[in-house]
């Protein structure tokens, strides 16, 4: 783990007098994923779109796949893919008539392009909706082709910008396989997205985008230590068993009208099983129990002080 | 491979996709064709029996007007595809696909020149339908071989510089809608032109006007090559005017291209 995929310093980007990015810095190694994690409006589809040539950078120094972007963006172009969140498909092409589209733009050759075609649909699940256009897909199945498409080029740089936005849980998941296999393959993948979760599954380092800035930067557990919002909220059918299970706990008596305690915590397993054997032993009894996890907003209020902001237009 | 090779290769992928999306989505292609072919018979059938009358020519009427209004309707249908072109690369653009081809190592020119290149073909086949039904109705044009394909080669060259400003134009605007708006004066042109009647009967300054605007060249050039009027001039005039034409929608729409915000 010696080179370096990406290279960033001091970007800046504003679109008139909105500042979008305010020298972001970002190095992301061969072979890894970083994770941009941040709300809508805090420039993470802008970092896409300047890293893979769609739209210039006002100042900073950016190497991509070992050439410099603004010097050799033909030589960058010929190494990255980008899948975003608007499906870059044609619409009124099959499935495989898009790839083959790609092989064409590529020269792959016919041959050549035919056998990554006939590969990568294979690898996506896509063989059955080869011969269909994309208009009769699932959105999960739109993403896939999306990806197939940039991947026939065999790009070492990929550019996922919210893969799984809109997507059902199942499509997230298989598109959360697709991208390990990229990993596999030893594809450096830089991939924005809005929740947590998703980084925490894929990302070797996660930054935390705020108005153009990384606030935060670090692997998925650096990030959830900065975070104190995770807690066990426990149920309780009747207010004696509420002050009980708050003595034995050692924590304040609270919400008496919800029946319900708020207990610190990670969630982990071993925690819980501790907590609960605690109760179990004086024989509290438990009517309900949630685990809340950290989420975006709760790493986001710890970092930045304040809620993530409403739903900006990208 | 050279550079002009990979551009020629590119584009040619560009205009294969283009043709299938053609053959896909055929409304456009229709409205293309329909719209001069009724012109065509609304002008010769409704206003060619008095039209023709005031030509001069005493045996005058309307198959004379049929014969005159030809050549001004095949450049309206060239206006007319001129906006499909337009609302066509404007469609093109509010897709992602764009995008990816700007995050691809192809020539740039690529994408533009298969939209204009396959605008010409199809413009080139809802002209040969328009000149059908015109055969249909009794037009009959005394050109030879030669002459037919003089006729085709102007018109195809017509075609090729208003596409080349269509797809300026299509590429200037925000919306698909706006896009269909931008190229409407092109399509009254040949109106104020000799398109449907001659110039010498329109007063001083609109006469002047039409005299000096691209498309009387044009059309008196095609006139001439199909029904043996005299083209004198037009015939260099024309193609000066095209060649300018596809020269500044050229170098308009590359600048708007390369301009256009990432998505």
């Amino acid at each position: 783990m010696t080179a370096t995929a990406i290279a960033v310093r001091g970007l800046r980007k504003s679109f008139g007098a909105k500042v979008v990015l305010d020298g972001l810095d970002l190095t992301v190694p061969e072979g890894t994923v970083c994770a941009l994690l941040g709300p809508n409006g805090a420039g993470k589809t802008t970092t896409v779109d300047i890293l893979s040539t769609l739209t210039p950078a006002d100042a900073g120094e950016i190497r991509v796949a070992g050439h410099d972007l603004h010097r050799e963006p033909d030589a960058v172009r010929a190494s990255i893919a980008l899948t975003g969140q608007f499906s870059a498909v044609d619409d009124l092409l099959t499935g495989a008539e898009n790839l083959r589209l790609m092989a064409d733009l590529l020269h792959l050759g016919r041959k050549e392009g035919r056998r990554r075609a006939a590969d990568l649909l294979e690898r996506f699940d896509l063989v059955d909706a080869a011969d269909r256009v994309p208009s009769t897909y699932s959105g999960g199945m739109r993403r896939r082709l999306d990806l197939a498409m940039g991947l026939m080029g065999d790009p070492r740089v990929v550019f996922l910008d919210e893969p799984t936005t809109g997507l059902d849980p199942r499509s997230r998941r298989a598109m959360w396989d697709v991208v390990r296999g990229l990993v596999a393959d030893g594809v450096t993948i830089l991939l924005t997205t809005q929740y947590l979760e998703e980084a925490d599954q894929l990302a070797d380092r996660i930054g935390v985008l705020d108005a153009g800035r990384l606030v935060a930067e670090g692997t998925a557990d650096e990030l959830k230590r900065l975070v104190p919002g995770g807690h066990v909220r426990l149920q309780f059918s009747d207010e004696p068993a509420l002050h009980e299970a708050a003595r034995l706990l050692g924590l304040p008596t609270p919400e008496a009208a919800a029946l319900a305690l708020e207990v610190p915590g990670d969630g982990g397993v071993a925690e819980l099983r501790t907590l609960l054997g605690r109760l179990d032993d004086a024989r509290i009894d438990v009517a309900g129990l949630t685990v809340h996890t950290p989420d975006l907003d709760d790493v986001f209020l710890a970092l930045t002080g304040r809620p993530t902001p409403e739903e900006v237009p990208a | 491979m050279s550079t002009l090779a990979l551009t020629l290769d590119d584009s040619a992928t560009m205009l294969r996709r283009n043709l299938v999306r053609a053959v896909r989505y055929p409304g456009l292609t229709v409205i293309v064709a329909a719209m001069p072919i009724v012109f065509l018979l609304l002008f010769v059938f409704v206003f060619g029996g008095t039209l023709g009358a005031g030509l001069g020519d005493p045996s005058g009427g309307r198959t004379e007007y049929l014969a005159y209004v030809v050549p001004g309707i095949l450049v309206l249908a060239i206006t007319g595809g001129a906006q499909g072109t337009a609302i066509g690369i404007a469609m093109d653009m509010t897709e992602g696909i764009i995008a990816r081809f700007r995050t691809m190592s192809i020539a740039r020119a690529a994408v533009l020149t298969g939209h204009v290149v396959g605008a010409v073909i199809q413009t080139v086949v809802g002209l040969a339908l328009v000149v059908a039904v015109a055969l249909l109705i009794g037009f009959r044009p005394d050109a030879n071989a030669v002459e037919w394909l003089a006729a085709i080669g102007v018109l195809a060259l017509t075609s090729f510089a208003l596409s080349w400003l269509s797809v300026a134009m299509g590429l200037s605007t925000k919306t698909v809608e706006a896009a269909s708006n931008v190229p409407m004066p092109l399509m009254l042109l040949p109106f104020f032109g000799s398109g449907f009647v001659p110039v010498e009967s329109m007063p001083a300054g609109l006469r002047w006007f039409a005299e000096n605007q691209p498309f009387t060249p044009i059309i008196e050039t095609v006139r001439g090559l199909l029904t043996g009027t005299a083209i004198g001039s037009s015939g260099l005039v024309a193609i000066a005017w095209c060649a300018g034409i596809a020269l500044v929608g050229y170098l308009w729409a590359r600048r708007n291209y390369e301009r256009r915000p990432a998505r």
